[in-house]
């Protein structure tokens, strides 16, 4: 028996999916906001929203998919937040995401504790179940690895597709990538760069509400503190690493998704070494692959900047409008 | 005929500063009417509240006789208005059809292939040459010009808006520049040219009005009774001369040598090969070449910012191969930079702070690492009033002065170390008539005071007026070097070209 037999158990690779799927909703979400220019290190604040928000609605409403949807106004509330201050305010987006992270963690933990009490008897919502699909689960290997997933792995999956055809083959999503490009060369083009900038940082928030939901509704069924537990900073790494590419990012999170599987197997395995040098192996995993495997990464030209619209335009219009009664 | 285009009374302020002072124009179907005036004078600001990227505080616009609400440029581009910025608005990383339907598609879904299809048809229409499929990255300025003109164009624009748009082309392009002009013209397009350069208003415009100070300070209708003096003088408000006088003066002894001068650039990769080049006490060599030939390396070679990989450079006798730039300039380097913005100066650092950057560590300006505010104050006020720097006050922000006063705090500060050598790299890029003439002042009092100076510049009209010897650079380089009496456009095009003459080849 050695660590190499644990590559050839299917057990692994449906293992890795099922760990890479959070990442990757995530990552994928955030590709949008930041490809509009906005400099998005909230994500984790962000899917911890989620996680929270899905187990909430799934508890409330006794329904997992409708954990969904709670889960994702809540990601999207915190985006909200991120949008006003970075967009209208135009805060420093770092700064904003910093403190956001913080304020999903208090938010998160303080209803919990308000609702549930800190009794150690956890109150367990309604989950998600793998769907076994007919037919194709029955492959030996591939079937259980692909076909015997998790609905939130195939609403990913639908999301690399969709979120691709957005960003490179439609109208929206090339004015999405201006905005992070040359906010004033879309601005002169005639669209309203802010709206756009808003609609993506929401569209993040949705994104990561799922891949929270992941992390709770995925057979854990309950919620602990902090339980997103630094995904969203993979996420982001997965994003820089996959070059801002719906993609190459996704194929960085199933690398990091790997090094997850791999740990949780070694654990297992009773080396005589501390739990926690496995728990960091995902971490040094996307801390070795930046340093060595990429080569310089460079992100939209416009991230982390604010547009700056003369504040006499909306004035103009008006003055005018009435000037023409 | 009724205008195309009337503004009336229009004021636009920034915070106190009145960029547009009531100002009415009108822009007549068919006509190119140039906006004339110093930079600074508010002809961009003006452009931008037609086109809607600024709110006019007071004032009317007609389009085609009906008063228009232009809060945004989208109802500016619905109105057949379309503008080209000085600084384009192009996105490098996307290509040139991506560029150009930016914004114009409602629906969702985009056929790159069929967009591109009709970007060459227009392409052809309006005998503009562009490549839909390249990105604009890999475009020259040229190219990324004529693509801004047909993104305009191809919006359905009849009234165009040009900025500055032969500021960063070179001779010929402005020439191919100027047949678009005049077939648009014949197409029915009416356009505003802004500009400061004079020959080029007074070759290609129907008429010309001048804005000085935010204020239109004059219209000439008829060009033909009207001498480039005239506008000048109109443009600046006092009387300018246009050439450059200087004395006849017999140089001194070598003061930089370069032999067999070899630099490679921050990648590496060799740009500057055996250069030649020697200048005397008190005479200027321009140095010509079309840009990108490797005037940034030899300026950084000659300055100690780049590593010289092999050869020798001597500086009034020192060698100073493989020295650091603080040795240059303790030999007697003065250097105003190619880009004022980010090495000339430090834009959010204060005007008097900028004066001091290279003296800061000497006497009297510190004493025992303590900053002596009284003689860094009584020296700045100096400074600003021998070099004319205007501000408001001397602790204002850098960025917030213009171009020319920018330059002036570089100019000022070098010269007043009496360098042995200066480099003056690009001195008057981007500055108006009078700032221009201050700039090629101060360098020929260098001049007479003894001072060895390189001057580059890819203004052939600059090299010519200015220098006493004209060296040029062909891909790193020397292609020769030619007296300035006897060198003409044509001699020095050659070179710059890389064609050498047959006798000395």
């Amino acid at each position: 028996m050695g660590i190499l037999n644990i590559f050839l158990t299917p057990d692994f690779y449906s293992a890795t999916i099922r760990l890479m799927t959070p990442l990757m909703l995530a990552a994928l979400g955030g590709i949008l906001c930041e490809r509009a220019g906005i400099l998005n290190m909230a994500l984790e604040g962000q899917i911890l929203m989620g996680a929270f928000f899905a187990y909430l609605g799934a508890y409330l409403f006794n329904n997992a998919w409708m954990g969904l949807v709670v889960a994702m106004l809540g990601s999207m509330f915190l985006g909200a937040i991120h949008a006003f201050m970075s967009i209208n305010v135009k805060v420093n987006q770092v700064v904003v995401a910093l403190g956001l992270n913080t304020l999903a963690m208090g938010i998160t933990s303080t209803i919990f504790r308000f609702m549930f009490g800190t009794d150690s008897q956890m109150a367990h919502c309604p989950g998600f179940t793998a769907i076994r699909i007919p037919g194709l689960s029955d492959i030996p290997f591939l079937g259980p690895v692909l076909f015997g997933q998790y609905p939130l792995t195939y609403i990913a999956l639908a999301a690399l597709a969709g979120i691709h055809w957005l960003l490179f083959h439609t109208s929206r999503g090339l004015e999405l990538r201006a905005a992070g490009e040359n906010p004033q060369a879309l601005d002169v083009a005639g669209v309203n760069v802010i709206r756009i900038r808003w609609i993506s940082v929401l569209l993040t928030g949705a994104f990561c509400g799922l891949a929270g939901a992941c992390l709770t509704l995925n057979g854990l069924n309950t919620f602990y503190d902090n339980i997103s537990s630094g995904r969203g900073f993979i996420a982001y790494a997965a994003i820089v690493f996959g070059k801002w590419n719906p993609i190459g990012t996704t194929l960085a999170t199933l690398l990091f998704g790997a090094g997850d599987a791999l740990q949780l197997r070694m654990q297992a395995m009773n080396f005589n070494i501390p739990y926690y040098f496995y728990l960091m192996m995902p971490y040094l995993i996307t801390f070795l692959a930046l340093v060595f495997l990429m080569g310089p990464s460079k992100g939209p030209a416009a991230s982390n900047v604010p547009f700056v619209k003369d504040k006499a335009r909306k004035r103009s219009a008006k003055h005018s409008r009435m000037g023409g009664k | 005929m009724e205008p195309v285009l009337r503004v009336h009374n229009i004021t636009k302020r920034f915070g106190l500063n009145v960029a547009n002072d009531h100002i009415s124009f009108d822009l007549k179907p068919g006509e190119v009417h140039a906006l004339l005036g110093e930079n600074g004078a508010g002809k961009s600001t003006l452009m931008n509240v037609i086109y809607g990227v600024y709110g006019a505080d007071e004032g009317e616009i007609f389009v085609r006789g009906t008063q228009a609400a232009i809060s945004s440029p989208k109802e500016a581009i619905a109105l057949g208005i379309g503008m080209v910025h000085q600084h384009f608005m192009l996105i490098p990383a996307f290509t040139v059809a991506e560029n150009i339907i930016l914004g114009m598609k409602k629906e969702l879904r985009l056929d790159m292939r069929s967009v591109e299809a009709q970007i060459l048809e227009a392409s052809r229409k309006y005998d503009l040459q562009v490549d839909p499929h390249a990105l604009v990255s890999t475009l020259s300025v040229g190219q990324q010009q004529r693509v801004e003109i047909l993104k305009v164009l191809f919006r359905g624009a009849k009234i165009l808006i040009l900025d500055e748009p032969t500021a960063v082309l070179t001779p010929q392009e402005t020439e191919e520049l100027f047949k678009i002009l005049r077939h648009l013209k014949e197409g029915g397009v009416s356009v505003i040219f802004i500009s400061h350069k004079l020959n080029e208003v007074m070759s290609i415009s129907d008429r010309v009005s001048i804005l000085r100070r935010g204020k239109i300070t004059g219209c000439f209708e008829d060009l033909s009774e009207c001498t480039p003096q005239v506008l000048a003088s109109a443009m600046v408000g006092r009387q300018v001369s246009l050439g450059v006088e200087k004395s006849v003066k017999a140089p001194g002894a070598c003061v930089l040598s370069l032999e067999k001068l070899c630099v490679s650039d921050e990648g590496k990769h060799p740009v500057i090969r055996d250069f030649d080049l020697s200048i005397l006490a008190g005479e200027i060599v321009g140095l010509a070449g079309v840009d990108g030939n490797g005037q940034s390396e030899l300026i950084k070679g000659i300055t100690g910012l780049l590593p010289i990989t092999s050869g020798r450079l001597t500086l009034d006798g020192t060698d100073l191969t493989g020295k650091t730039p603080r040795d240059f300039i303790d030999a007697g380097l003065g250097h105003i930079p190619e880009d004022r913005h980010k090495q000339g100066l430090v834009l959010s650092m204060s005007v008097r702070e900028n004066l001091f950057l290279e003296t800061i560590q000497n006497k009297p300006y510190t004493k025992g690492h303590v900053l002596q505010k009284k003689a860094m104050d009584r020296k700045a006020a100096e400074l600003a009033q021998f070099y004319d720097i205007r501000a408001a006050s001397l602790e204002l922000d850098a960025a917030s002065l213009s171009g020319g006063n920018q330059q002036k705090i570089i100019v000022g500060r070098i010269l007043d170390q009496n360098p042995k050598l200066l480099i003056a790299a690009h001195p008057t890029r981007g500055l108006d008539i009078g700032a221009t003439e201050f700039v090629h002042q101060c360098i020929l009092q260098a001049r007479e005071r003894g001072c060895a100076v390189l001057l580059i510049s890819t203004e052939l009209d600059e090299i010519l007026e200015v220098s006493d010897r004209i060296a040029v650079i062909y891909e790193g380089r020397c292609m020769g070097v030619l007296d300035a009496a006897e060198a003409t456009r044509d001699s020095v095009g050659l070179l710059m070209a890389g064609v050498r003459e047959p006798q000395t080849a």
